[in-house]
């Protein structure tokens, strides 16, 4: 079994701010998370798919073709952007990073191709000591 | 139990099948296909699995990984032309892919048990990385 993982960048904003919660409740929640003005980080996201090789072409997905899927997918519009006001998905929901993690991997299975391998896994490190991981079953 | 050892070795490859065309290998390979081969520091880490030994208390003598790695994949590979000088490379097109896996057909003889060979990890770069792995048996 061969699993071949890239990994990719991303800076971008965001505030921690559930509505439904009071002002305290959400201090108290997300801590300096919440703080109004937000917050941003240089995010970390290892993208792996997985399947068989054959020596010849020697290639589980072309690695090009994948960085395109990959930042037309997901990074051309979460690069350099603040989560909460630029992203769609994240108008009514918390950008947690277990939140933008299945946003990820909801963009990438709308777009991924049907040549390409399966899908195996999306980690995303908000910070080098916060990691988020999402199997292929997207638990 | 797992237990990991890290090793680098840097060396030249070129990506490109000789059965195809110019455009063919850029189109397949991109900027791996240059003709004249280009470089990268590979770091590989290589996981057993096993339990610790009751007396010793290891899993495997990591000294003994050491040699085996230097061995192997270290000494035959660390600053060489892959295509010219390693085989099966004059044959099979040097990924990252087919070297993990030549990688674990390597290694995977040393470890006739307790201990066996779990994973064979490369890092091409930083940023891209192909794990290997076969079933037991």
């Amino acid at each position: 079994m061969t699993r071949l993982t890239r990994r990719y960048r991303f800076c971008a904003s965001h505030r921690l701010h559930a509505p439904a919660l009071s002002d305290e409740a959400n201090r108290e929640l997300y801590g300096k998370c919440n703080n109004l003005w937000g917050h941003g980080h240089n995010y970390l996201v290892e993208i792996s798919v997985t399947g068989t090789v054959k020596p010849d072409p020697g290639q589980l997905v072309n690695v090009e073709a994948l960085d395109e899927v990959v930042h037309g997918a997901v990074f051309g519009d979460f690069d350099h952007c603040d989560l909460n006001l630029d992203i769609a998905a994240f108008r009514d929901l918390v950008p947690t990073s277990e939140n933008v993690a299945v946003e990820i991997q909801r963009r990438l299975a709308l777009a991924w191709p049907a040549s390409f391998p399966k899908l195996a896994g999306v980690r995303l490190w908000e910070t080098k000591r916060n990691i988020f991981e999402l199997t292929h079953e997207g638990q | 139990m797992l237990i990991t050892r890290r090793v680098e070795f840097s060396a030249s490859h070129v990506c490109a099948n000789p059965a195809l065309s110019a455009e063919e290998n850029r189109a397949l390979y991109g900027a791996a296909a240059n003709t004249h081969g280009h470089g990268h520091n590979y770091v590989l880490e290589v996981t057993l699995k096993g339990d610790p030994d009751p007396v010793t208390g290891m899993v495997f003598d990591l000294r003994v990984l050491k040699e085996i790695l230097q061995r192997e994949v270290a000494g035959p590979m660390d600053h060489r032309f892959l295509n010219r000088e390693v085989p099966p490379f004059d044959r099979i097109v040097p990924t990252t892919e087919n070297i993990a896996a030549e990688i674990w057909r390597r290694l995977q003889p040393n470890f006739p048990g307790p201990a066996q060979l779990s994973n064979v990890r490369l890092y091409e770069t930083e940023d891209l990385f192909v794990d290997y792995s076969e079933a037991a048996g």
